[in-house]
């Protein structure tokens, strides 16, 4: 489903990803965790183009977004084309990004309307049945600030999914929230790993990405330091850092 | 107030035209100062740095200087010289000055937005122009609203200016009036008109602040 390989990233001089390289599968759960500042939510954001990367290679579901050449040249493919396999994946931030203005059903059927060009007959059912799933269509015709955190978060991730698309990132979905509100989020998101979503979800919650994840992607200092399936990455951690990270977190 | 019902007709006939060159500037210059704050914040470094001198020199210039400029100069400069009539002249001067405050305002809300709406709108695959369309403008009216009053006010009071191209606006015909008369009485008539106008765009504007109160951000 994606395959990056070698992705650079300078914010001026200074590399936040050095070489980051990850697969992942369809159906794949994976939890990217690591201390704030070791890339992981960069590497996220580059996958879907909020970053440009300044090497390496990026390919979702068979298609390039981007690629290095032998003589290091780092080219994007043309914006139509970005558009068009960035859509492939929907995106969660940790400050939700919900649209003010617009009520929790207008915030769901704004891009397939205005992207998609679907008919609103067609998109307000379907938008509709989303909310139902994630326990919020009585709100749809609130404004997102009548949203408790955890309600904004799961209409975000039910606005990502009105989309359609076949992977599913979350940058910290739940870090800005109160700890009582996390275990909404969580669940809705477990919710969709068991309907075999293909998910990316750079995390604070331990326990989440031991239950939900199938691997876990420790990354520090902008690499990948160890990538394992979850169970064996808490049970027993290679790599030093790693040991000394979830002795921190746990 | 028989007095006051025979001043009437030439103080109403000026009163039209002070809410024309309102009208037709507001039209007009709201669209071009909207334009301008897009150029000055886009990437395009050469056109945002012409839009900034711009506004510098419509901001840094009486509009009663500019406004003879276009009248009495324009018609000797090369090539883009034309003897423009009074009215047209009139707007021409205030599109092209009020664009420029517009434009600062436009600018001044669309940068306040915060930088999560357009990778929100951004993520869902919509475009750039579909983002400022449907997400980021929206939003910014709302912002603007309280500056947008302001200004639209001081523009009313402001098209007094044309009587200087010796135009009748209702300033200047109630001081026709005065001096033919001898009596202060028109100028209070011409006030009273004066607030009646931004007495409705007040309202106006209060109406579209509680319009846009239906949501908080």
């Amino acid at each position: 489903m994606i395959r990056a390989s070698d992705v650079h990233k300078r914010f001026g001089a200074v590399e936040v990803l050095k070489g980051v390289s990850l697969d992942v599968d369809k159906g794949e759960v994976i939890a990217v965790i690591g201390p704030s500042g070791s890339g992981k939510s960069t590497f996220l954001r580059c996958l879907i183009h909020l970053e440009t990367i300044h090497r390496g290679n990026i390919e979702i579901e068979g298609e390039a977004l981007v690629s290095t050449n032998a003589q290091g040249l780092c080219q994007y493919v043309p914006p139509a084309d970005i558009n068009r396999v960035c859509r492939k994946m929907g995106m969660v931030f940790q400050h939700f990004n919900l649209f003010p203005h617009l009520t929790v059903l207008q915030n769901l059927i704004e891009a397939p309307l205005t992207v998609k060009g679907v008919l609103k007959d067609e998109i307000v059912p379907k938008a509709e049945a989303l909310l139902r799933k994630v326990g919020l269509f009585d709100k749809r015709n609130s404004y997102p600030s009548r949203l408790s955190g955890g309600q904004k978060q799961r209409v975000a991730i039910a606005r990502a999914l009105a989309m359609e698309p076949d992977i599913m990132l979350f940058d910290e979905p739940t870090s800005a929230l109160d700890p009582e509100l996390t275990g909404e989020v969580l669940s809705t998101m477990r919710e969709l790993a068991e309907e075999r979503m293909t998910m990316i979800v750079v995390t604070h919650e331990m326990a989440f990405a031991r239950e939900v994840a199938g691997r876990v992607v420790f990354m520090d200092g902008g690499v990948v330091v160890e990538a394992r399936p979850a169970r064996e990455l808490f049970a027993a951690p290679e790599h030093p850092r790693t040991r000394a990270f979830l002795e921190k977190m746990l | 107030m028989d007095y006051i019902a025979t001043i009437l007709p030439p103080l109403l006939q000026g009163s039209a035209v002070t809410l024309q060159v309102f009208l037709i500037t507001l039209v007009l210059a709201v669209p071009l100062g909207l334009g301008l704050a897009l150029l000055r914040i886009s990437r395009f470094g050469f056109l945002s740095t012409l839009v900034n001198g711009y506004i510098w020199l419509m901001r840094g210039t009486p509009l009663m200087l500019q406004m003879l400029f276009i009248y009495f100069a324009l018609p000797f400069i090369p090539v883009i010289g034309i003897r423009l009539p009074d009215f047209p002249a009139a707007i021409l001067a205030f599109v092209l000055n009020y664009a420029a405050y517009f434009a600062e305002i436009f600018r001044a809300g669309i940068q306040s937005i915060d930088r999560g709406q357009y990778e929100g709108a951004k993520v869902l695959g919509m475009t750039y122009p579909q983002t400022m369309r449907r997400i980021v403008l929206p939003q910014v009216l709302k912002r603007i609203l309280p500056p947008m009053s302001n200004e639209t006010i001081t523009l009313v009071k402001d098209t007094s200016l044309i009587y200087v191209l010796a135009m009748n606006d209702l300033l200047r015909a109630a001081r026709g009036i005065v001096q033919r008369d001898f009596t202060t009485s028109p100028f209070v008539v011409a006030a009273a008109f004066y607030l009646i106008m931004t007495l409705v765009l007040t309202y106006g504007f209060q109406r579209l602040e509680k319009k846009y109160a239906v949501y908080d951000e």
